[in-house]
């Protein structure tokens, strides 16, 4: 064995780990670690402009591919940045390892200088932390955060490294397995309990399956896909399951939920069987919980972990274990039950309800309608790229026209929906997949929470193309007020936006503005085809106060829909 | 309804903030909380006296489970339990309180482990309800001080909770 210093090992590991990126920034308390990064060429360090966006880009590593994303920060100032990035993957169940920067040991508790309590302040938002006051725990602490971090429910983990301990030396070994008996996920979802679900499913006549972010992060998709075909069920997918089915797929219903479709919702509503998958029932996504426990289903929930489990509605067939697992053996058993409901009845009443075309936008000859330019996206990137996105109506809007038939392809923060993730997700999943097209769908207010990533994006030449839907307005926020607040526009009228055009050419990119209906395909050409490899920001002013529909008022149940004017 | 909720977990730093921390963070109640090393001091034992719907009890369960540093996690009330709190009562004591003070505490069996001219300090344990009905049995303007452990609990039987 080889005596190494902290630092040295907190690299091996990384190695070890297969690690390729790590996302962060300098700082004094990481200085032996960057010292040990600069001596090699196997992890590879990428300078972003803002410790949130390291996590951000982190986490777009992950939620792109299936590994585990690594960021580092410094202590203090680059932990509590951190903090919001953390918080976005942990609420997306996002496996991540943090490695923070902290004062030396003997400085702790003394207010030093860029000190803060980082495994106190990120305690409520990680799977697990660490503070390791040795030098010989650093090695199996790093073991333990990437599996934790990786197995069971994913979470991202931080590892606190006081910076004496980088510099005291000791003896190296990597432990090849380990085993907490504080924590053993369970994985093979339980045999009778699946039989159960299997014949409901069966018996079912109203069928409906509802695929959340779990099958995204299990990998579970294609088996999804097998299932429903097998049964020739309808499908709906939650805002973090969307590419967990083929969104183009005839038995695709689209999202239920706040802004879901007529479809899904009513799908949901009416069902007698649902078979609920990787989902946890969030306020957003079910309604009024006690409206949608008051109607009378049988449900089926499949999930990792047992406390999603009969959190928000009671569930009848609970199947704690792994989504793929679990779905393998409902397939065997399926293949093998001939028996089956007619339900062709119910596709006619679902088919009513699509019939109602509740996406249905009206184009105007004066503005440009954003609907329209994420339905062009999608004809242009053949809906193979990878679209990232921030938070508010932009958001909402890609995910109902942007018909995304694969996993990983969609990257948003659901749970904690900050803004200011698109363009450092845009960046992430930009390194993770470098020959497919990354595009990044923002706003006139999200785009500006994390604009200084644009020179990160220079730094390393990415062909990342922003779409800004710019309507001068943080337009979510206004359509609450117009609809909720009687049209009270309490500070969500951006003044003074910068020139987005100009910014983008101030560091390095190309920009271009659109204003006119017309324009819209020609620029998103211009910008895929004639500048493939350069960053391109497209400025494209949108009609102002265009709405997401349908929608569900807080608090209101999924059958309560307000839909677009012409649609009512 | 009252449970009383038993914790085996890692004697670590910050182990048990990550249990208080849940507690406050989803809302939960905490009447009240003791913790020590096991007979293996790698071990903490800590008992939560909480309260709550069956929905409530049942989501604490998990989501204490999901710490990592959690071994286990049993809910004492669901099964025979034995609970036990330790309480020291500073009281005054002159005059005629004075043999008063000194019934009372032989009622309860409680025994007198300081002594001044004009104080008692009693030592009590008991279940919790027992240590409330002492305090109401006592004129409360005779109580100087109280100090409680909070419950500690032990299922009944060969029950055992262990790694």
């Amino acid at each position: 064995m080889t005596m190494m210093t902290g630092a040295e090992i907190v690299i091996r590991c990384l190695q070890e780990e297969k690690v390729e990126y790590v996302f962060g920034y300098p700082g004094g308390s990481v200085l032996y670690l960057y010292d040990e990064l600069f001596k090699q060429d196997k992890v590879k360090h990428i300078l972003v402009r803002h410790e949130q966006a390291a996590v951000h880009a982190a986490d777009a590593f992950s939620r792109s591919t299936r590994r585990i994303g690594v960021a580092m920060v410094t202590s203090g100032p680059g932990a509590t940045n951190a903090v919001t990035g953390i918080a976005t993957a942990y609420m997306d169940s996002i496996p991540l390892v943090v490695i923070s920067g902290q004062v030396p040991t003997t400085h702790i508790g003394q207010d030093a200088f860029q000190e803060c309590d980082t495994v106190g302040i990120t305690r409520p938002c990680v799977k697990h932390n660490f503070l390791v006051k040795d030098v010989r725990d650093l090695a199996v602490t790093i073991k333990k955060a990437f599996y934790i971090a990786g197995s069971g429910r994913p979470g991202p983990v931080v590892i606190d490294v006081p910076k004496d301990v980088t510099a005291a030396r000791c003896e190296f070994d990597y432990p090849a397995e380990i085993r907490l008996r504080s924590y053993n996920p369970v994985i093979k979802g339980h045999s009778g309990q699946i039989r159960k679900a299997v014949q409901l499913l069966a018996g079912a006549r109203r069928p409906v399956i509802l695929g959340g972010g779990g099958v995204i992060l299990s990998n579970a998709a294609e088996r999804l896909t097998r299932l429903t075909q097998l049964l020739d069920f309808p499908i709906a997918t939650t805002l973090m399951g969307l590419g967990g089915y083929p969104g183009t797929d005839r038995r695709f219903l689209g999202m239920p939920g706040m802004h879901g479709t007529v479809e899904a919702n009513m799908a949901m509503q009416h069902c007698d069987v649902l078979l609920a998958i990787g989902t946890r029932f969030d306020d957003r996504v079910i309604g009024n919980p006690e409206d949608f426990s008051a109607i009378a289903r049988k449900i089926i929930h499949v999930d990792i972990d047992p406390s999603s489990i009969s959190k928000r509605v009671r569930v009848d067939v609970p199947i704690v274990g792994s989504v793929p697992d679990v779905l393998e053996e409902m397939i065997r058993l399926l293949e093998a039950e001939r028996e089956r409901k007619d339900i062709s009845e119910w596709w006619k009443e679902i088919e009513d309800w699509r019939s109602r075309q509740c996406q249905k936008y009206t184009m105007r000859d004066d503005a440009i309608m954003p609907q329209y330019v994420i339905e062009k996206l999608w004809e242009i990137t053949r809906g193979e790229a990878i679209v990232t996105s921030d938070v508010g109506q932009h958001q909402m809007w890609t995910a109902q026209y942007y018909k995304f038939d694969q996993p990983r392809r969609w990257l948003n923060s659901g749970g904690l929906g900050t803004m200011g993730v698109g363009l450092p997700y845009a960046i992430g999943a930009a390194f993770a997949n470098p020959d497919r097209q990354v595009v990044c769908v923002t706003g006139d207010g999200s785009i500006q929470m994390c604009i200084q990533e644009l020179s990160t994006a220079k730094q390393f030449g990415l062909p990342i193309k922003i779409v800004n839907l710019n309507n001068r307005y943080l337009g979510m926020v206004r359509q609450w007020q117009e609809m909720f607040y009687s049209r009270r526009y309490s500070q969500t009228y951006m003044d003074s936006l910068p020139d987005f055009v100009r910014l983008a050419e101030a560091y390095g990119h190309v920009g271009i503005r659109v204003e006119q209906p017309g324009e819209v395909e020609a620029a998103l050409k211009k910008a895929f085809v004639d500048h493939r490899d350069e960053l391109v920001f497209l400025d494209v002013r949108t009609a102002r106060e265009a709405n997401v529909y349908p929608m569900v008022a807080a608090g209101k149940g999924l059958s309560q829909m307000i839909l677009a004017d012409e649609n009512m | 309804m009252r449970h009383i909720i038993s914790i085996l977990l890692e004697n670590e730093a910050g182990a048990l903030s990550r249990v208080a921390g849940l507690f406050s963070a989803r809302g939960y109640n905490i009447e009240t909380l003791t913790v020590a090393p096991t007979e293996d001091d790698s071990l903490s034992r800590l008992t939560i006296v909480t309260s709550g719907s069956d929905e409530v009890i049942e989501q604490i369960t998990k989501q204490l489970n999901k710490l990592i540093d959690v071994i286990k996690v049993v809910d004492l009330s669901e099964a025979a339990h034995i609970e036990r709190e330790l309480m020291l009562i500073k009281v005054r004591a002159s005059g005629e309180d004075r043999e008063e003070m000194k019934r009372m505490a032989d009622i309860y069996r409680g025994r007198i482990i300081d002594v001044t001219d004009a104080t008692y300090v009693i030592e009590l344990t008991g279940s919790g309800s027992k240590l409330d009905s002492f305090i109401q049995a006592i004129d409360a303007d005779l109580i100087l001080e109280t100090v409680r452990t909070g419950v500690s609990g032990i299922a009944r039987g060969d029950r055992v909770l262990k790694v």
